[in-house]
């Protein structure tokens, strides 16, 4: 019985990699977008013009509100109906990850960029430097290393949420993993694997937040 | 485009249904997790043997996994143990799981965060260490974490949509189900973001205010 399962296990192997690296492409492609997307959207945010903040606000809103399942589905059904477009389920999962994601990058951005001190920018600006100046070469690289800890959260968010994207008919590893086990009916092997990798993806990244966290105070 | 009102009007009263069924869940969870999540922190802060061990298993497991992982898991590979569990207990048992992990960090960063002058001063007056815990440490740590107890509250809430992959009619599954039966596909995702903007937005803002009143805590972590 125990060989059967080990047996069952390695044979089954070749598809749920083939779904995991299915999974570890949506997140790396929403990972990338959410720290571009998620930088520009913090530093938007500590800018005072009325109407960005408004915007932003909006934006920040929309995705802190809605679930993300939610926005899988809206994307998903809404996006041929209301405007047309019509995306692959793949397209459509790093299209969401990544809108959500922004907002969460953003938010830790927002804190980082705040967090120094008030005479940096003021320095910043009294030799003349314009927005972009200053945070290009002030503010973000300070700011970048309070980032680290609470983004590297947000990555590990952000794996767990792929899971989300069988729903939406994506095969990454829980449908490669749904579909050995209609094939075999092992589904305690299945899903104690699929909890393994998982578990093997995020917990590293856990440790090393919170590590990077305290070494950074 | 032209929208089926009379459809939409008709189906208010199962999305009122549903949306009642998510604030369900959604409460049961939240207060199984924080009774928990403060029997497990006793376990943590007497560094009790074993159950100590335990709870951290636990409280790692439930962070690093996702939920749909854990339903799944609960719902499909437990029958063939022979455990049996209906989708409502499995979608219960599942939130409370991930929600015990998170809130049991929350406390924890929150005694963590009680300054030791506290706790040293209790034991200067001769409390003992439960004594200490139960009206020196416990108290002033729920406060500091309010915040971020808030946060994760929400976040609690939002996960309920996930448990729509185990047939629970809350309002996702609602509107898909409508979908799939009638094709009335903008009609039910307009009502859905309605819905959802109803219930969610007052407590986006409502927890915007309580970071803001007290000035810690941060999402989901």
């Amino acid at each position: 019985m125990e060989l059967l399962g080990l047996e069952l296990l390695l044979q089954s192997m070749p598809q749920l990699v083939k779904g995991l690296i299915q999974t570890l492409m949506i997140a790396c492609y929403s990972i990338i977008f959410s720290t571009i997307g998620g930088i520009v959207f913090g530093a938007l945010q500590t800018i005072r013009l009325l109407w960005l903040n408004l915007l932003t606000r909006f934006y920040l809103e929309l995705f802190r509100s809605i679930p993300i399942l939610v926005w899988l589905f809206f994307v998903y059904f809404g996006l041929p109906l209301f405007f047309n477009v019509h995306l692959s389920s793949f397209a459509c999962a790093v299209l969401v990850l990544s809108l959500w994601g922004i907002t969460e990058i953003g938010e830790v951005a927002r804190g980082a960029f705040q967090s120094i001190a008030r005479g940096q920018s003021d320095a910043g600006r009294s030799i003349g430097l314009r927005t972009i100046q200053l945070y290009r070469y002030i503010l973000f690289p300070q700011a970048l290393r309070r980032m680290i800890p609470p983004s590297i959260n947000v990555y590990t968010r952000i794996i767990k949420t792929t899971s989300l994207t069988v729903l939406i008919g994506v095969t990454e590893v829980v449908k490669a993993g749904q579909q050995i086990i209609e094939r075999t009916g092992e589904a305690i092997l299945i899903y104690g694997c699929l909890f393994f990798f998982y578990f093997l993806l995020c917990y590293p990244l856990s440790v090393l937040s919170r590590k990077l966290e305290k070494s950074i105070i | 485009m032209k929208l089926d009102t009379a459809f939409m009007i008709d189906r208010i009263p199962d999305f009122i249904q549903a949306a009642l069924l998510t604030t369900e869940i959604a409460a049961i969870v939240i207060a199984a997790s924080l009774l928990l999540s403060s029997i497990y922190n006793v376990i943590l802060y007497h560094r009790l043997p074993v159950l100590h061990t335990l709870v951290r298993v636990h409280v790692e497991i439930a962070r690093n996994t996702p939920l749909l992982i854990q339903l799944f898991f609960l719902y499909f590979a437990l029958p063939s143990l022979g455990i049996k569990l209906s989708n409502y207990d499995t979608a219960i048992i599942a939130m409370t799981f991930l929600g015990t992990g998170y809130l049991t960090e929350v406390i924890r960063s929150g005694i963590d965060a009680v300054p030791p002058g506290q706790e040293e001063s209790g034991l200067a007056i001769g409390l003992s260490k439960a004594q200490l815990f139960r009206y020196i440490i416990f108290p002033q740590a729920l406060r500091i974490s309010t915040p971020a107890l808030f946060a994760n509250f929400i976040f609690l809430l939002k996960e309920t949509t996930v448990v729509s992959a185990i047939a629970i009619p809350e309002i996702l599954y609602t509107t898909t189900s409508y979908i799939a039966l009638y094709y009335k596909t903008y009609e039910m995702l307009i009502m859905m973001a309605a819905i959802y903007l109803l219930l969610f937005l007052p407590l986006s803002f409502l927890l915007s205010w309580v970071e803001r009143r007290y000035q810690h805590g941060t999402f989901g972590t």
